[in-house]
C-alpha cells in the first residue's frame, strides 16, 4: 500500500516535470501578459513614460464613431467583409475540389498535390506575389480578363476592389480545407450511398442528404478554424497595400499593430486586444451553441462513441 | 430486354459523361492554380523591358539567369536566408523537444489537476497571440531582448498548444501495453518516453518539426515587431525591405520570392506523406 503511493507520486512529479516547459510557457508568455494587457488596458501606457490610469477612457474612445479617434467599427466591418465572404467562398471551393478527387479518378497524388501547394506556402513573399498578379497595368489577372473582354478594375488601388482581390488570394489557399474534407470523406461508409441508390437517390440528393450531414463535423471544425485564421489577417494588408485605398482594407490586427508599434500607443492598443478576445469568444461560443442545430454527429445514434 | 439494355447503355454513357467532365473541371482547376507560379517564374527571368508591357509575354525574349544572381548582389539576400534558417531551425528544435515531453504528461502519466489542465490548453490553442502581443513585447523590452533574436525562439522552447495537442493525440495510439511491458522489465518513466513513445513516434515528430519550421521561416509579424537591424533581418523582413527601399523591380522581387519559397517547398516534397497525416491527425480526430 505504501509503495504504491510512492509509485503514484513519483509518477505525479515527474509528470510536472514533464509538463514544465509549457507551465512556465503559460505563465510567462499567455497568463501574466494578458492580466498586464488587461490591466495596461485602463492607462496611458506608452513605453515612454510610466503608465498613468485613465480609467475608460480607451474603451470610450475604441467605441467612438468618429474616424480620426478610432477605425474600430470600419476594421471590424472590414474584417468581417474579409471573414465572412472569404471563408464560405474558401470552404465551398475546398468542398467542392475534394469531391471530385473523391471520384476515383486517376492521378489522385498529382491533383492533390497541385491543389493543396499553395496553402504549404505563405506570409511576404506569397503577397508580392498577388500584388504583381493584381498589377493594374501589367498584372497577369487583367491580361486574362481581357482575353475574355473585360477591362478589369485597379484591384488592390481601388476602394471597391481591394478587398475582394485579398479574398481571391485567400482562395488559392483553399488547398487546406480540400485536404480536410477529402480526408473526411473518404471516412464516409460506402454502404449510406448504395443505400441512398438503391431508394433511388440522385447524385445531387446523395451530396445533401448523405455527404453533407455525414461531414458536417470536419466542415465545423473547418469553420471555426478559418474564421478565427481569418480574423487574425495581417501580412497581405500589410505588405500588400499598407491597410488602404483609403482604409478600404485595413483589418483590426493591423489596426492593432499601427497603434502599438508605429504610434507606440501601448494602453489603446491593450483594449484592443481586449476587445478582439471578447469578440472571438462570443463568436465561437455562438458557434458552438448552435452546432447541434447543424452538426450531425454519428455518435448521437450510435452512442458512446468517444473521440 | 432491348429496353433495358437502352438503359444501361444510357447509364453507362452517362457514367462516362460524368467522368469527362469531372477530369475537365480538375484540369481546368489544377491550371489555375498553377498559373500564379508559372507567373512569378516567367516574371524572374524576363529581362525589365518586358516586365512592363501589356499584353504579357508568358515567354521572355532571352532568359535574363542573371535576376537570380543580381538579388544576391543588391540585397544581402544571402544574409537573409541563413538568418532565417538560424531562426527556423532553433525554433523548430524547441517546439520538438518542448512538445514532446509536454504531449507525453498528458497522454501518459497520471497527475492532479489534468483535466483542468488540459482544457486550459485547449483554450489556449484558440487563443489569438495577438492578445499577448503588447505586453509581451515591454516585457521583452524591459529584458533587453529587442533587437535580437530571443523573442523569436525562446517561447519555442515553452511548448505549442496546436502541437502539444497533436503529439498528444498521436502518443495515445500507440498500445499502452509496450508502457506496461517495459514497466515490468524495471524501465523509469522518462525511459518510456525516450526508448518507447520517441522511436514510435518518429511521423508526428516529423510533422511538428515541419510545420514548425514552416512557420518560423514564413513569420513576418514577429521579426517585423522585434528586429530593426538590416543584417539581423530574415528573408520575410529583407524582401519587405526589399520591397519599399527602392524602385519596384518587379523581376527581381519575384526572384527573390521564388528564392524564398524553396525551402518550404523542398521540405513539402520531401515529407509530403508526413504533411498529409499531419493536417489529418489534427484536423479530422480533433
Amino acid at each position: 500500500m505504501k509503495r504504491k503511493r510512492t509509485i503514484h507520486q513519483i509518477e505525479e512529479m515527474t509528470a510536472y516535470v514533464f509538463l514544465s516547459p509549457w507551465l512556465i510557457g503559460f505563465l510567462a508568455f499567455v497568463a501574466i501578459p494578458m492580466v498586464l494587457s488587461l490591466f495596461y488596458s485602463f492607462t496611458d501606457a506608452n513605453m515612454l513614460t510610466s503608465p498613468q490610469f485613465i480609467g475608460l477612457k480607451n474603451y470610450r474612445n475604441l467605441f467612438s464613431f468618429d474616424d480620426t479617434v478610432s477605425l474600430f467599427w470600419k476594421t471590424l466591418y472590414n474584417t468581417s467583409f474579409y471573414t465572412f465572404v472569404g471563408v464560405p467562398l474558401n470552404i465551398a471551393l475546398g468542398l467542392f475540389i475534394a469531391v471530385l478527387l473523391n471520384q476515383k479518378i486517376r492521378g489522385l497524388g498529382v491533383f492533390r498535390t497541385i491543389y493543396y501547394l499553395p496553402s504549404v506556402i505563405s506570409g511576404v513573399a506569397v503577397s508580392l506575389l498577388w500584388a504583381w498578379i493584381f498589377h493594374p497595368h501589367f498584372g497577369v489577372l487583367n491580361h486574362l480578363l481581357s482575353l475574355v473582354g473585360i477591362s478589369g478594375p485597379a484591384w488592390l488601388f481601388d476602394e471597391a476592389w481591394a478587398k475582394p482581390a485579398l479574398i481571391i488570394m485567400n482562395l488559392w489557399g483553399a488547398g487546406g480545407s480540400m485536404l480536410i474534407f477529402l480526408a473526411g470523406l473518404q471516412g464516409i461508409p460506402t454502404q449510406l450511398y448504395e443505400a441512398a441508390e438503391l431508394d433511388g437517390a440522385s447524385t445531387w440528393a446523395k451530396f445533401w442528404k448523405v455527404t453533407i450531414p455525414m461531414l458536417s463535423p470536419t466542415i465545423f471544425f473547418v469553420l471555426v478554424t478559418n474564421i478565427i485564421g481569418s480574423f487574425q489577417v495581417f501580412t497581405s494588408s500589410y505588405v500588400m497595400t499598407a491597410g488602404g485605398p483609403n482604409n478600404a482594407t485595413m483589418m483590426y490586427v493591423l489596426w492593432l499593430f499601427n497603434l502599438a508599434f508605429q504610434q507606440f500607443n501601448m494602453g489603446f492598443a491593450c483594449s484592443l486586444a481586449w476587445v478582439y478576445l471578447l469578440i472571438m469568444v462570443a463568436f465561437t461560443a455562438l458557434v458552438f451553441k448552435s452546432s447541434p442545430a447543424w452538426v450531425y454527429y454519428e455518435s448521437d445514434i450510435v452512442g458512446g462513441r468517444k473521440s | 430486354m432491348q429496353r433495358k439494355r437502352v438503359l444501361l447503355h444510357s447509364k453507362k454513357r452517362r457514367a462516362i459523361l460524368g467522368k469527362i467532365i469531372v477530369y475537365f473541371l480538375l484540369v481546368v482547376g489544377a491550371i489555375v492554380f498553377l498559373v500564379p507560379f508559372i507567373w512569378m517564374l516567367s516574371t524572374s527571368v524576363k529581362p525589365p523591358e518586358e516586365v512592363y508591357i501589356f499584353p504579357p509575354k508568358w515567354i521572355p525574349s532571352r532568359f535574363v539567369w542573371e535576376n537570380y544572381v543580381k538579388i544576391f548582389e543588391l540585397m544581402p539576400t544571402g544574409r537573409f536566408l541563413l538568418n532565417s534558417l538560424v531562426i527556423s531551425c532553433l525554433t523548430m528544435a524547441g517546439s520538438v523537444i518542448s512538445c514532446s515531453l509536454v504531449g507525453f504528461a498528458f497522454a501518459r502519466l497520471r497527475f492532479r489537476g489534468s483535466g483542468i489542465l488540459f482544457f486550459i490548453l485547449l483554450i489556449t490553442m484558440m487563443l489569438p497571440h495577438q492578445v499577448t502581443m503588447v505586453p509581451l513585447y515591454m516585457i521583452f523590452s524591459k529584458l533587453g531582448w529587442v533587437g535580437t533574436y530571443f523573442p523569436l525562439i525562446v517561447p519555442a522552447f515553452f511548448g505549442n498548444p496546436y502541437f502539444i495537442f497533436l503529439l498528444r493525440q498521436f502518443f495515445t495510439t500507440i498500445p499502452k501495453e509496450l508502457d506496461e511491458a517495459a514497466k515490468v522489465d524495471g524501465c523509469s518513466i522518462p525511459g518510456i518516453f525516450a526508448r518507447i513513445i520517441v522511436p514510435m513516434s518518429k511521423p508526428a515528430l516529423g510533422i511538428v518539426a515541419i510545420l514548425s519550421f514552416t512557420d518560423a521561416w514564413n513569420d513576418f509579424m514577429g521579426p517585423l515587431i522585434y528586429l530593426s537591424e538590416f543584417t539581423k533581418f530574415p528573408i520575410s523582413l529583407g524582401l519587405r525591405a526589399f520591397q519599399t527601399l527602392r524602385v519596384v523591380q518587379w523581376e527581381l522581387l519575384m526572384a527573390t520570392s521564388a528564392i524564398a519559397l524553396i525551402p518550404v517547398l523542398v521540405l513539402f516534397f520531401l515529407a509530403q506523406k508526413n504533411y498529409i497525416q499531419g493536417i489529418v491527425i489534427s484536423g479530422v480526430k480533433g
